[in-house]
């Protein structure tokens, strides 16, 4: 079958979003944009094709229809269990390269011991792997680096004391080769990774298909489907670093603007908040665009800035909502700049100022600006959609639904849970209008 | 990790056409003739470009030199940044005009010329007011520093759109009262009003040319760009060389070459030589950006984009709605031109003039670029932005970027901004086309 590929290159994240002639989307991917944009894209467009293959199993299954929860338990495990699978290739690929790295004439003293840490280390990886991806387990991220980092953490302590090797030489180890096998492209066949994930539910949870007629030749039958990637638009940050040509790029703006009209289509008025800028955007009644303003120059008050105050508070990014949550007098602050920020959030700790309400204040300048931006992007217009990986952010939420309220009265605010892929989704139209229209 | 480096090329020679190569010729003549004014016995007037009164100053052999030149000289010539740095350790603070920076920051660096060539201290300093507060401050500094005599030459602001007789009397007035006078003391030459009007008579002469040039851009495609190309166009008109022979040769020589690419169907002459395929024209409202002149430029004709009018080729005056020099009312047309300067317009008057840029060009759009440090000519810009829009229904775009601080030029949120504009008007093609 056809489809079509947007890809937006954010500075944090890059998205993809599969969408087919009938411009549905059949499938998301994300990952971290580690500083390559190439290989960077090419995860998130398999990252999509991997989703877009349970949309289609989900429909050749008739998954939504009643009675069929067995058949959404069944996709259930096999998504578990395929991520299992790349999971655990992933992990051979980062062995295979931490014992690469043992050649090298820094680690070349202790390599013997070295190589029997990493070898512990890695089996006890793969042995907890299953867990990882057992029902209901809580992964605090889905990027491998994220995933493999924290749990070669937890164990090299104990690992090299007992092999006797340094501990930070076998951190070292792993922080070398984890670059190197993030930025190596996805390989391997996907169909080749679905079989293997069936075949581990069929020998784990056989019970889950027991009487169903035909689901394994169902997936066999789906995975013959080829997904032809008929047209790929690329918006973002990092989209003049791709080999895209002319035609195959988009301006973010447009993009965001016609994805929020996709997803809404009474949207007039676009706030999108993104790693490194803030954009307003008007568009009408078809989402073409109408005006827009964005951040320039500085970068003040965009997602960048949560996520130096994280690092300053020793948080993790998502956890400041929840805690500026439970303020109920945010601090007035008005310096936006991130730099200053750390400055400004010591001083009034110092103060006795309790965090949450520093937070909740820090939010709240934040909000303010992206007001600013709004105003003279031509103010807002019912319905308006917030996007961006800020949209996810609920003390942020909060900030904007009061500044609005008081700026503009009672406004229609829509937050897609699929907010940050707004982007993505445009690109993906305008790839489908390329070849379409 | 792999580092990619490319090989550093240096950027190819601009291209330019004869009469661009004509005009440098121009203002490099004029940079020797001011280095050497001391020895060759003339006396200097500094004043600004809008309302400068170029015939008045010849008739007491002045030669005049222009701050606000001077800083975009640096400025094209990478020079401006060291300048503005430099005025700011005097105290200048970093929100203070760039041209004024950049001007205080060369005196202090021992007032070289963007020729290299040490620039004669002025005579006098000829405050020709026309709307921009900035220059009185500006001439308070200059005067403190050379202690020479300060004409200030008021023009009212035409806060209601339109010029009065007790306008114009005023300004009269002034002239004859303050003005000569003082030019008179100072260069010990004696006032000749029939050598006004002759002068005046050859301004009108280039004035026509130019504004056949400029209207050009009425053709599609226009033969040439009215802002990036437009501020060769104005430099003679605006500088030292309006009411002279020499600018009615380089206008008809201008508007011959202007003509005959018309008759060619030619588009613009660009950095890069000619440029592709018209595919968007523009209107652009504020100063360029000229510390990254070239580089601002080609963001446009990349993309195929041409402005075909701009409001900044108009703040030495407005010539394309009727006005030009009359030698038989010398000194009321004078205070007419200053009059008429773009920054000494209200508000209504730049929406309605650029509105009529949008409809008369056929231009698919405003742009405007907000200058930083410009309170005064980017006050209320927004506001023209959505009138505009408004009443001519084309989508408009606001960049921001700075006169002659390299600082305030970040080059891939520009080009960002640039490109997404240019797509917003494609869509919107495609949209009424579609409906």
């Amino acid at each position: 079958m056809r489809t079509f590929i947007g890809i937006d290159l954010g500075s944090t994240t890059t998205k993809a979003v599969l969408l087919d002639e009938n411009r549905d989307v059949i499938g998301r991917g994300i990952t971290n944009s580690r500083s390559n944009y190439g290989t960077a894209a090419r995860v998130a467009s398999e990252e999509a094709r991997i989703d877009g293959r349970f949309t289609l199993f989900r429909r050749a299954l008739h998954a939504a229809d009643p009675g069929h929860e067995r058949v959404q338990d069944f996709l259930g495990a096999l998504e578990r269990n395929f991520r299992l699978v790349q999971f655990l290739e992933q992990l051979d690929d980062l062995e295979e390269t931490c014992n690469g790295q043992l050649r090298s004439e820094r680690f070349a003293a202790v390599a013997g011991g070295l190589r029997e840490a990493l070898s512990e280390v890695f089996r006890r990886l793969r042995a907890e792997a299953p867990e990882l991806y057992a029902p209901g387990a809580n992964r605090k991220s889905d990027f491998f680096r994220d995933i493999a980092g924290s749990r070669f953490h937890a164990h090299a302590e104990a690992v090299a004391k007992d092999a006797g090797v340094p501990h930070d030489i076998l951190l070292n180890a792993y922080d070398k080769s984890i670059i190197e096998v993030e930025n190596r492209p996805p390989g391997g066949d996907l169909s080749e990774k679905f079989r293997r994930a069936m075949a581990r539910v069929l020998e784990h949870d056989p019970h889950l298909i027991d009487g169903e007629k035909d689901v394994a030749q169902e997936i066999e039958r789906t995975l013959g489907v080829e997904l032809e990637e008929t047209y790929l638009v690329g918006t973002g940050y990092g989209r003049v670093t791709l080999p895209f040509s002319k035609e195959h790029i988009r301006s973010e703006i447009l993009c965001h603007g016609l994805g929020a009209h996709m997803m809404y289509p009474k949207t007039r008025t676009v706030l999108d908040i993104g790693g490194q800028d803030t954009k307003g955007i008007q568009i009408d009644d078809k989402g073409i665009v109408e005006n827009f303003q964005m951040n320039d120059r500085c970068a003040a008050g965009c997602g960048r800035y949560l996520g130096y105050i994280a690092d300053e508070m020793n948080m993790g990014l998502h956890e400041l909502g929840p805690l500026a949550m439970q303020s109920n007098r945010p601090a007035r602050i008005n310096s936006t700049c991130t730099v200053f920020a750390g400055a400004e959030l010591r001083d009034r700790l110092s103060l006795g100022e309790k965090r949450e309400d520093i937070l909740a204040g820090l939010h709240r300048a934040i909000i303010l600006r992206a007001i600013s931006i709004i105003s003279r992007s031509g103010g807002v217009t019912n319905e308006f959609t917030f996007t961006g990986g800020v949209a996810k952010n609920e003390a942020a939420v909060r900030e904007l639904r009061k500044l609005l309220k008081e700026n503009y009265g009672d406004v229609t605010i829509n937050i897609n849970p699929d907010s940050i892929y707004t982007g993505a989704l445009g690109a993906s139209e305008f790839a489908r209008r390329a070849v379409m229209s | 990790m792999t580092v990619i480096s490319r090989p550093k090329a240096k950027p190819a020679d601009a291209i330019k056409d004869a009469s661009m190569a004509k005009q440098k010729e121009m203002v490099n003549a004029h940079y020797d003739r001011l280095a050497s004014a001391r020895e060759n016995g003339e006396k200097v007037a500094a004043t600004f470009v809008p309302g400068n009164l170029n015939e008045l100053l010849m008739c007491f052999d002045l030669v005049n030199n222009l701050p606000e030149v001077n800083a975009i000289q640096n400025g094209l010539r990478r020079q401006s940044g060291a300048f503005v740095m430099e005025a700011e350790k005097h105290g200048h603070s970093e929100d203070v005009c760039t041209y004024v920076k950049s001007d205080i920051g060369m005196m202090a660096k021992g007032n070289i010329g963007p020729n290299g060539k040490k620039l004669p201290d002025p005579d006098v300093l000829l405050l020709s007011y026309t709307g921009c507060f900035t220059f009185m401050k500006w001439f308070e500094l200059l005067r403190k520093e050379y202690n020479c005599e300060t004409i200030m030459f008021q023009t009212p602001y035409m806060a209601d759109g339109k010029i009065t007789k007790d306008m114009i009397a005023y300004m009269v007035k002034q002239l004859k009262q303050d003005v000569i006078p003082k030019l008179e003391r100072v260069s010990g030459v004696k006032f000749d009003i029939d050598r006004l009007r002759e002068y005046l008579k050859k301004s009108a002469k280039a004035e026509d040319d130019l504004v056949a040039v400029l209207q050009s851009a009425k053709n599609k495609p226009s033969p040439i760009d009215a802002y990036f190309g437009g501020i060769y166009y104005i430099g003679p008109i605006f500088g030292a060389f309006r009411g002279t022979d020499a600018a009615i040769d380089y206008y008809r020589f201008l508007r011959e070459e202007v003509e005959e690419r018309v008759r060619q169907g030619k588009g613009p002459v660009t950095p890069d030589g000619d440029m592709g395929k018209e595919r968007y024209r523009l209107v652009v409202e504020g100063p360029p950006n000229y510390t990254n002149f070239r580089q601002f430029w080609k963001m446009f004709y990349d993309e195929g984009a041409v402005v075909v009018a701009s409001s900044y080729t108009k703040v030495g005056g407005t010539y394309d709605f009727g006005f030009r020099h009359n030698p038989d009312e010398p000194l009321e047309s004078l205070a007419e031109y200053c009059l008429n300067v773009y920054t000494n317009r209200n508000l209504p008057m730049r929406v309605d003039m650029l509105e009529n840029y949008v409809n008369e060009y056929e231009a698919d759009g405003l742009l405007i670029n907000s200058i930083k440090s410009c309170n005064s000519f980017s006050a209320g810009q927004l506001l023209i932005m959505r009138e505009v829009e408004k009443r001519t229904g084309k989508p408009a775009a606001f960049i921001e970027t700075d006169l002659v601080d390299p600082r305030y030029f970040s080059a891939a949120n520009v080009k960002n901004r640039l490109e997404s504009y240019f797509q917003m008007v494609e869509q919107k093609r495609a949209g009424a086309r579609a409906a």
